[in-house]
């Protein structure tokens, strides 16, 4: 610890030490506001600058080491869950959907399409669950969900070779809110291909028929009134990413 | 000539200096971040003292609708900020300067001491080293306000990869709660330490860049140390043995550029008897320094 020693030294060497230090402090200063600027004016990737992005994915990256089919969120009794589920964000809800028509169409490869109907997914086994929903604004709600197990989908649709690629997309059906998940999260034994909420079919305003309910993900990745399901092992085009937000989004 | 103590070591002022800026970053971005659900305010039932943030700040400092650039920010500055500060906590506990952040037992009784001096009501302060009393609680407290901040960040950034943590802090909504209160502290702490480094003057904020506290000159063996009361410190008189300085001065005549001295030659007792020992509370060392007649500090306050 050298806070003991003591120095003598003559005023010259004081003014100059002085003037050194100070001199590498306001070149660092100005070196770090010239480089908190530059970050700002950097191009963009998906709405954030270049370095940053970078960081968000490096995040990504490092935080999915810790996903785990044993980490499970949090679930409550059902009287913890709210009667008024927050509905939040429309993108890709628009007035266009014909309910009578509609079908899952599950993309097992290019051109080989899979036309399902809510009879098919109903007929997988059905899991309740009730968890705090968080959204990447800061909220947080207890809500009750039902549906088919994501993982038993592929299991049922003999999907086991797209397991073994890196990511899902999801689209609506006038594929105005898209998203893109990693396959660890998607097959995470509480992801849900969601059809009842407190009981009940969904609501429009839900997501009717079919939404996703991811829990290892902040709500923009639960994507209402799943029309397509892709495969990819390239990153699928994701609304709130484009907008600047992370990609990889895990809780 | 000057008399200097080597008061804070080079990586401190490292750590010191980095941690600023990406503290103020990680207090913008979480700002930006909070206004997205600004849930928290001071109050009771329907009354509300204090909202967190009234329109009006926000609109001042342009903070509405930039929740994903906050993010972006946030938790990639993260990794500056809990680098830093693990590094920074390894250092003091390695290099032994942890003893002169951590409070002892008499710390907390001799902080009321401080504040009541540097609010004026009471002349003198206990003897200390490196940091008095109130300083030895704020900056440890803000070291562990630190490790709090990560702790409660970390589980509302990952809440159920660390659930564990995440449960121990009270879950999900009591850590969002925890990170935002540690932020007030945060900026509180910012505005009394700022307050008191303008008030401890000029040798003491070039302390922190040069790493050199200045005793004033030969009368004044102590100079201020940083922030809390550095006045009072300098108001306690200590008589020194002048010999050094005379020694000194006439090597000066001889042209012989004197530098340091401790570094390349033992100096001679009197020079070593400005002692921030662990081991002795008091900064005088009897044998070689007359000490001042003992004031009795509590009979002099009015």
């Amino acid at each position: 610890m050298n806070y003991k020693e003591e120095i003598i030294i003559s005023e010259k060497k004081l003014r100059k030490r002085t003037l050194i230090s100070f001199s590498i402090f306001i070149v660092l200063l100005v070196a770090a506001l010239l480089a908190w600027n530059r970050l700002h004016q950097q191009p963009k990737i998906a709405g954030t600058p270049g370095t940053l992005r970078k960081g968000l994915n490096f995040n990504g990256t490092f935080f999915s080491n810790f996903l785990s089919d044993d980490h499970l969120a949090k679930t409550y009794p059902l009287s913890a869950a709210v009667p008024h589920v927050r509905v939040n964000g429309d993108a890709g809800m628009e007035n266009d959907f014909d309910t009578a028509t509609w079908k899952l169409q599950v993309v097992r490869n290019p051109g080989d399409t899979l036309f399902l109907t809510m009879d098919d997914i109903k007929s997988l086994p059905k899991t309740d669950i009730i968890f705090d929903f968080k959204c990447i604004e800061g909220w947080s709600q207890v809500t009750h969900w039902a549906g088919a197990k994501f993982s038993d989908f592929m299991t049922k649709y003999n999907l086991n070779a797209q397991t073994q690629m890196n990511y899902v997309g999801l689209l609506t059906p006038n594929k105005k809110y898209y998203v893109g998940i990693d396959m660890r999260s998607i097959m995470h034994p509480q992801t849900l291909l969601c059809y009842e909420m407190n009981g009940k079919p969904l609501p429009m305003n839900q997501g009717y028929p079919l939404r996703l309910i991811i829990p290892v993900k902040y709500g923009i990745k639960h994507l209402k009134r799943i029309g397509t399901i892709y495969f990819s092992n390239e990153k699928p085009p994701d609304y709130w990413y484009e907008r600047g937000y992370d990609y990889f989004s895990g809780l | 000539m000057k008399k200097v103590i080597k008061k804070h070591p080079l990586a401190i002022r490292w750590f010191h200096w980095i941690n600023f800026p990406v503290l103020a970053i990680m207090i913008w971005s979480g700002l930006l971040i909070y206004w997205a659900s600004d849930v928290y305010r001071l109050g009771w039932g329907d009354k509300t003292v204090l909202k967190f943030f009234p329109t009006s700040f926000y609109k001042a400092l342009h903070i509405p609708f930039r929740l994903a650039e906050g993010m972006s920010i946030h938790f990639v500055f993260m990794w500056f900020f809990a680098l830093n500060g693990f590094v920074y906590v390894l250092y003091l506990i390695f290099s032994g300067e942890w003893r002169l952040i951590v409070p002892n037992r008499k710390s907390l009784k001799e902080s009321f001491l401080v504040v009541l001096h540097d609010l004026h009501i009471r002349k003198s302060v206990p003897p200390q080293k490196k940091y008095n009393a109130a300083q030895r609680i704020a900056y440890t407290g803000v070291i562990i306000m630190g490790v709090g901040s990560v702790l409660t960040g970390l589980s509302i950034y990952k809440p159920i990869q660390f659930q564990t943590l995440c449960n121990i802090l009270g879950g999900y909504e009591w850590a969002r709660a925890e990170h935002f209160i540690l932020t007030i502290l945060f900026t509180l702490f910012f505005v009394v330490h700022i307050v008191q480094v303008i008030l401890a003057g000029w040798n003491n904020f070039r302390g922190m860049v040069t790493g050199l506290d200045v005793l004033t000159d030969n009368k004044e063996m102590i100079a201020a140390p940083i922030g809390v009361s550095s006045a009072a410190f300098r108001s306690q008189p200590i008589v020194e043995n002048k010999e050094p300085f005379e020694r000194q001065k006439k090597s000066e005549e001889n042209h012989e550029d004197v530098e340091i001295l401790n570094e390349e030659k033992p100096l001679p007792p009197a020079i070593t008897a400005v002692n921030y020992s662990e081991k002795s509370d008091v900064i005088s060392n009897d044998e070689i320094i007359p000490v001042p007649p003992k004031e009795n500090t509590e009979s002099q306050d009015k």
